[in-house]
């Protein structure tokens, strides 16, 4: 099919034959002429397809194609201890055919695992927003609260949250309020370090039109503060979600209860290495889709700098 | 002829008297303005003109009340400036608007500060109108900074300073960044904008033929460290004015001659030296 498309335009040579030399041949005028006025568009767009196809959709199905390839290999190296992608594939099928069955607290479709997943990250990591936002535009105000709080920052920030997991159950007596801590004292530092940075970052040119203007603090707050540090705000956020799904599977993995990592040691204790492959692969794709989701948000909401 | 040219009626409206300015630098106590004295009258065009690193900014930064000088004082309608405010807007070398308002956005703002507290909703909609159709930009008021080119950037700022009918506008450096062309245009723009609000403006600028085109006087600051004002011009040339009939005036190639011949001859190797 690649290869049909690819020689259509040698067929009816287009007037722009230039723009596509690659797979150019010459044709004589009247033939040309003839042609442009019958067929010239349709192989044009077709070219243009093709040079998308190349461009775009094969490199990455060339690298997915790679990752089975490897995992075939690995599969048939281990002697079966390693599920073929084949046989992945199937249970997947089966897997997902209903993902919301109920067989008691140990045994949930990975839908609801899926889900209390989300709700923990979402809880742990709207909390750290709620804190760490406002005090990142705190910090980043004042001058002596920034040189009060970065030593602290410093210290903390290097911390493993699953450091913190024990504090947690301790004082929340808890798995799931203890698994929300945790991802809430993780993914609170980006986004405290975020505001503060972009805050510290507004051009002085924007202060010195609120100066001017004698803006209340209020109005320099949302007109010129909030809009001029978004930007840099949601990248902490995006780091913080990216921070707070990879570390609830560890946190679940440890908690136990309902959750996409309990899943993960759930099928480890069950031997179920083919339902470990699957929760890894909805483990990147939900955090690919977070991603994703941020990142047209943020450019949703970057402006123009001024250049000086 | 219009009251700028008559600057007695009212020859003290901005005052600086011994303004020294000095800056902490890593390399020690930097002296950047020393025994400026200087007076402005209500109406008038002065332009400020120096090597780059005089201190022009400085001191337009100081009337503007951006900084405060380390001793010294300026005075503004009688009153001490003690910190910037509406009455003396200013129009950034860079445009400083911000690029999530559109261009009406960024010029409402200024109006709603200034005339908010008295005015209705749409007498302030008819002062953003009309600052936008002062500089000629009806048409792009919906547009974000972003979209906007150079020229029209900096037009915007001019709109947004004047929409708050300040007592003076403070330009620092307004067509540095433009292109020959489109520079040319706004000081003809500037020229007839002024006519028509009898502003007080201070200018700074390093372009001499802008300086002799635009001001009533021109100020010649010496070279920094602890600049001073080295020479005062007056620009005798009747208004309105016109670029292309002036190029030939002989009182405008004097005048011209002899902020040069202060830049260049006398000026021009202390800089070389420092």
């Amino acid at each position: 099919m690649v290869s049909a498309v690819f020689h259509a335009p040698l067929d009816s040579q287009p007037d722009n034959v230039k723009t596509i030399a690659d797979c150019a041949l010459p044709v004589s005028g009247t033939a040309q002429k003839h042609l442009k006025t019958t067929s010239a568009q349709p192989p044009r767009r077709r070219v243009a397809l093709a040079r998308r196809f190349w461009s775009t959709v094969l490199p990455p199905l060339l690298g997915l194609a790679l990752l089975v390839g490897l995992w075939a290999l690995v599969a048939a190296s281990t002697g079966g201890s390693i599920p073929t992608p084949h046989a992945t594939w199937l249970q997947a099928l089966e897997v997902f055919a209903d993902p919301f069955y109920r067989n008691g607290p140990n045994d949930q479709g990975v839908g609801w695992n899926i889900l209390a997943s989300l709700q923990r990250v979402a809880v742990g990591f709207g909390l750290a927003a709620l804190v760490g936002i406002p005090a990142g535009f705190v910090i980043g105000r004042f001058a002596f609260l920034a040189r009060m709080f970065n030593p602290l920052i410093s210290l903390l920030r290097p911390v493993s949250p699953l450091a913190w997991l024990p504090i947690g159950l301790l004082v929340f007596k808890g798995a799931s309020p203890a698994a929300i801590w945790t991802i809430f004292i993780c993914s609170i530092w980006p986004m405290v370090i975020n505001t503060a940075a972009g805050v510290q970052r507004v051009p002085q040119d924007y202060l010195n039109v609120a100066r001017v203007l004698q803006l209340s603090e209020w109005k320099v707050l949302t007109t010129i503060l909030f809009p001029s540090v978004l930007p840099y705000m949601l990248t902490g956020v995006r780091l913080a979600v990216g921070t707070a799904w990879l570390v609830i599977v560890a946190a679940e993995m440890l908690t136990g209860g309902v959750g996409i990592g309990f899943w993960v040691w759930d099928e480890w204790n069950n031997l179920n290495v083919k339902n470990i492959l699957i929760a890894i692969f909805v483990i990147g794709i939900v955090g690919l889709l977070l991603e994703l989701a941020l990142v047209k948000l943020a450019t949703a909401f970057t402006f123009e700098e001024v250049k000086s | 002829m219009n009251m700028s040219t008559h600057p007695s009626l009212s020859s003290k409206f901005i005052e600086i008297q011994g303004v020294e300015q000095t800056f902490r630098t890593a390399k020690g106590v930097f002296p950047a303005l020393k025994d400026v004295n200087l007076t402005i009258a209500k109406g008038e065009f002065v332009a400020l003109i120096g090597h780059s690193g005089c201190g022009k900014s400085t001191l337009l930064n100081l009337i503007a009340g951006l900084t405060e000088p380390t001793s010294g004082a300026l005075l503004c309608a009688n009153k001490e400036i003690k910190g910037p405010g509406p009455e003396r807007a200013v129009v950034f070398q860079n445009h400083s608007l911000l690029p999530w308002l559109t261009c009406e956005g960024n010029v409402h703002l200024a109006v709603e500060r200034v005339f908010g507290a008295k005015e209705s909703r749409q007498q302030l909609r008819a002062r953003t109108d009309a600052a936008l159709a002062l500089v000629g930009l009806t048409h792009a008021g919906q547009k974000r900074p972003g979209e906007i080119s150079g020229g029209m950037k900096q037009r915007v700022g001019i709109a947004r300073a004047l929409s708050m009918e300040p007592q003076v506008l403070l330009m620092d450096e307004p067509f540095g960044a433009l292109d020959a062309l489109t520079r040319a245009r706004l000081q003809d723009e500037l020229l007839d904008i002024v006519a028509r609000t009898h502003s007080t403006v201070v200018m700074v600028t390093h372009d001499v033929d802008e300086a002799v085109l635009l001001s009533d006087r021109i100020v010649m600051l010496t070279n920094g460290p602890a600049a001073t004002v080295g020479e005062v011009l007056r620009v005798d040339l009747p208004r309105p004015r016109s670029r292309v009939e002036l190029a030939e005036d002989a009182r405008y190639v004097n005048c011209r001659k002899a902020v040069i011949d202060f830049l260049h001859a006398r000026q021009g190797h202390v800089e070389k030296a420092a």
